[in-house]
């Protein structure tokens, strides 16, 4: 199966023309340096992403705390990501960089605060 | 029981509920919307007209002479900023001299006073962005500009100060005579009680008198009543509002020449500061249809660019449409022989706003006729107190108010600068609406558009009005601002 | 915070920082999607990180002085300064002034897009404040009219959300937002993007219930229901203090000791941008105290 698909690596947006058979690429062309090849390989075997969303908090001086994941996870997980996540409750202070949620979906992955909360 | 029930909350009801409330009656004032003046009422010029272009044996001419009086004096009483500007009708073409001699003399017949024409030379002086080419124009010195809204909610303020029972949310659904008695069954239905879920029930109002002046749905009130020879033709005017920076771009209100139907397409101060361009003109069927076009916004600009060439369409940060209530040539001020003790009050278009004051005497006048003669009450306040806007103190003022409350140091919306105060005070006199905050306020009316405020106001709203973020509304039922909030 | 540092490593130790909201770091806050800080600090920060950095720059920095909720009232030619703040009205005249006000976003208004005025549209950056501060979903049929970079993000947002994004409308042949944001915030979930096409029409009496999408080159037109529009067609300086003061041109102040800085002066895509430009606005700054 022909993929088309842009690049991100880099702000020059390489259009790839991948050719792809079960989630395995076959070829790639359109990139114009290594970054391509790999990023469209990546895309088309385990495409990732880092999260980024809202953890609700009780007692606190936000109602909200940003939060992000520490690694990228599987773009496939993410809807599921925001479904924990929706439903947990930050009850203590936290500073940027500490861990809301540990271990996220079993990912080895854990979701930070990307802000500081009293 | 009440002695007069009146249908409809927009100027010419807040007017005459206030008129009435000099004198010991019992009165209830009813409006189908969330808030008043937020029919033909909230989209209006905000023109106090001298009483030009009116022919001259007509109500409107006779009531907006009178109505530009009263509206100052009332005005002054209840603290609402009138601001006397005046107008010039422009002309550019010799030819168009005759019509505007014969517009004065029709306004001096009527009795506006101290009109004159005024020439090239005097326009080039004291209305310097004016087209060039205009050749001369006529003067009424005593053309004004007023908050429309501002101005029902002070009057209706001062209305229930005097004893008024305002309903809101309150439609009505029937009229009927009281057998071999003088008292009309008024039934109505109140939409607008969403928190007991009571949507929907219906309630009855008895009274010796009502008016009607239900203004677009006038019609359908009488038809209620069994009176059918009235007809509200809505008439659709799209207006464009200006940057508050282009305040003074012009230094009087502009117009046109008059067409058969319209004052024309004109170049508004407005006392809120930002100048406004519009209104089209355009039958439209449906009552409901607010909508502004593509169409309107290339009418307008070319029409007031002829008069003020400088004008950008950059300027522009809002725009609205509004509904004229047509019921035929000139306004219907009637008692229905037909419904003894009902009053109708309909087609109050342009220069609506103005009459309002004069329509309310004329209305004593037909209930003194048809049978009521009130006793004015000793206790009767003249007076309302001000409401403070920062926008219109001097810096220096603000210490003052800091001192009062520091409260009036959180601005809450930075275009038009209005503090925590002012949307706490707009709610204690009433608003429960995000547009009726705006309105009373100006919160959200300035460049960003509610873009850095409306989560701010939102908040008070909650606090004050005791409301789940879910409940706020922009105008009403219907109109919630979100649809979940994550607790 | 980035202007004031600068100013404050440069040799300047009487630093006043006003800010109007009650934390510091602006629409950073909002913004908890990352893609910032790739140039100035080599890593891939979300907004809230971005400015937390700075806020304990200036934390650390016991010389600069930080007034928060506090409001500019007036701004003068000679750089008087008046400004509200809890329990006060004060008025003050610095040496030097820099104005690092940000910029707001362009509305529906200013696009004439024709229809009615129902409760249902918003910003692209009140939904963000809406939805990532407030914890409110503004809606859950959403069209999004341009392809800024903050609508691309918010369609992300909501179809995170359990919104459902109908469509992108964009009027130019082209994306506005960084191609980045197409790709992760449209492709990513399947959201059509329709270029060269723009919202004629919104239908609604009192909430928004569909929009008229129009074809700029075949002016066909067809109908995307939805309880929501976001608009997201660009920023412009906020800068009326400036004209208050009496510089006819914000972007070239000719008023001596004062300086722009950041999208204040011009609207910048990358927040890394925003901060070299305010750093050399700090700099300008304290080299004109020097001088003076």
């Amino acid at each position: 199966m022909l993929r088309k698909m842009t690049c991100i690596e880099c702000p020059k947006g390489c259009q790839l023309e991948i050719n792809e058979e079960g989630g395995r690429v076959i070829s790639l062309t359109g990139n114009q340096c290594e970054k391509g090849l790999a990023y469209g390989r990546q895309e088309i075997e385990s495409p990732m992403r880092i999260l980024t969303t809202t953890v609700l908090t009780e007692g606190l001086d936000l109602k909200l705390v940003p939060v992000r994941t520490d690694k990228p996870i599987p773009k496939a997980r993410l809807l599921e990501a925001m479904a924990l996540i929706s439903g947990a409750r930050l009850t203590h202070p936290v500073a940027v960089g500490e861990v809301v949620i540990k271990d996220l979906l079993c990912l080895g992955v854990d979701l930070i605060a990307t802000r500081s909360v009293q | 029981m009440y002695d007069v029930l009146i249908i409809g909350g927009g100027v010419t009801g807040a007017a005459i509920a206030r008129e009435l409330s000099r004198y010991r009656l019992k009165i209830a004032l009813l409006e189908k919307e969330t808030e008043l003046a937020f029919g033909v009422s909230k989209s209006n010029s905000g023109i106090i007209h001298p009483g030009t272009q009116n022919p001259p044996d007509s109500l409107k001419g006779k009531f907006c002479v009178l109505g530009n009086l009263l509206t100052r004096e009332i005005a002054k009483e209840l603290g609402v900023d009138f601001k006397e500007v005046g107008e010039l009708i422009v002309i550019f073409n010799e030819a168009d001299r005759p019509r505007l001699q014969q517009i004065k003399a029709e306004g001096e017949r009527l009795g506006v006073p101290r009109l004159r024409i005024v020439e090239r030379a005097w326009l080039r002086e004291h209305e310097p962005n004016l087209n060039p080419d205009a050749l001369a124009a006529l003067y009424a010195p005593t053309a004004g500009i007023i908050s429309p809204y501002r101005w029902v909610y002070a009057l209706a303020e001062n209305a229930a100060r005097n004893g008024v029972k305002i309903f809101l949310g309150h439609k009505v659904t029937g009229i009927t005579p009281e057998p071999g008695n003088r008292r009309l069954n008024v039934s109505v239905s109140r939409t607008e009680e969403p928190r007991r879920s009571v949507s929907g029930s219906e309630v009855t109002f008895r009274a010796r008198f009502v008016i009607n002046c239900a203004g677009l749905y006038a019609d359908e009130v009488a038809r209620l009543a069994g009176i059918d020879d009235l007809t509200i033709k809505p008439r659709k005017g799209e207006e464009f509002l200006l940057d508050k920076k282009r305040e003074h771009l012009v230094n009087h209100i502009i117009f046109p020449l008059p067409t058969p139907t319209t004052k024309g397409i004109l170049v508004i101060k407005t006392s809120d500061g930002n100048p406004m361009i519009g209104p089209t003109a355009e039958e439209v069927a449906d009552k409901e249809d607010r909508s502004t076009s593509d169409a309107g916004l290339q009418k307008v600009l070319a029409a007031t660019r002829q008069l003020v060439p400088s004008l950008s369409e950059n300027d522009i940060i809002a725009y609205f449409a509004g509904l004229r209530p047509v019921a035929g040539k000139d306004f219907i001020i009637r008692h229905e022989a037909k419904v003894p003790g009902l009053i109708t009050v309909a087609g109050i278009q342009s220069p609506g706003l103005t009459a309002g004051p004069a329509i309310a005497l004329l209305v004593v006048e037909l209930l003194k006729k048809h049978g009521l003669w009130p006793h004015r009450k000793l206790s009767f306040q003249h007076y309302r107190p001000k409401t403070t806007h920062l926008f219109s103190l001097p810096v220096t003022h603000l210490p003052f108010l800091l001192e009062q409350d520091p409260t009036y140091g959180e601005i809450v919306c930075r275009c038009e600068m209005v503090s925590a105060r002012e949307v706490r005070d707009a709610i204690k006199r009433g608003a429960r609406t995000l547009d009726g905050i705006k309105f009373r306020t100006r919160a959200q009316a300035g460049r960003c558009h509610g873009g850095f405020c409306t989560t701010r106001i939102m908040k008070i709203m909650i606090e004050e009005l005791k409301l789940k973020p879910t409940e706020i509304t922009k105008r009403g039922p219907g109109s919630n601002v979100i649809v979940e909030s994550r607790e | 915070m980035a202007a004031a540092l600068a100013a404050y490593q440069a040799g300047v130790k009487d630093i006043l920082l006003i800010e109007r909201d009650q934390y510091l770091g602006g629409i950073l806050n909002q913004c908890i999607h990352p893609g910032f800080g790739l140039h100035h600090f080599k890593t891939d920060l979300t907004g809230p990180e971005y400015a937390d950095r700075f806020i304990k720059q200036v934390a650390a920095a016991q010389e600069i002085e930080v007034s928060l909720r506090s409001f500019v009232v007036r701004l003068t030619a000679d750089r008087e300064l008046t400004y509200l703040k809890p329990g006060g009205m004060v008025t003050l005249q610095p040496r030097a002034l820099i104005m690092a006000t940000g910029c707001r976003e362009r509305t529906r208004e200013m696009i004439h897009i024709a229809g009615t005025r129902p409760a249902g549209i918003f910003p692209a950056g009140l939904a963000q404040k809406m939805v990532n501060i407030e914890g409110w979903l503004p809606g859950k049929e959403i069209v999004v009219i341009g392809s800024g970079d903050i609508g691309l993000i918010m369609a992300r947002r909501f179809t995170l959300e359990g919104a459902r994004v109908k469509a992108v409308v964009e009027i130019q042949k082209e994306s506005r937002g960084l191609v980045r944001n197409v790709v992760q915030c449209l492709e990513d979930f399947q959201i059509p993007l329709y270029l060269n096409h723009r919202v004629a029409l919104i239908h609604g009496r009192d909430r928004v219930e569909k929009v008229t999408v129009e074809n700029n080159e075949t002016k066909e037109t067809f109908e995307l229901t939805c309880d929501t529009v976001l608009v997201s067609v660009g920023l412009i300086p906020e800068n009326e203090l400036i004209e208050q003061a009496g510089s006819p041109d914000p972007a070239k102040p000719n008023l001596p000791g004062l300086f722009v800085c950041g999208n204040s002066l011009k609207v910048y895509d990358l927040v890394d941008n925003v901060t070299r430009d305010s750093q050399k606005a700090g700099e300008a700054a304290a080299e004109y105290l020097k001088n003076a």
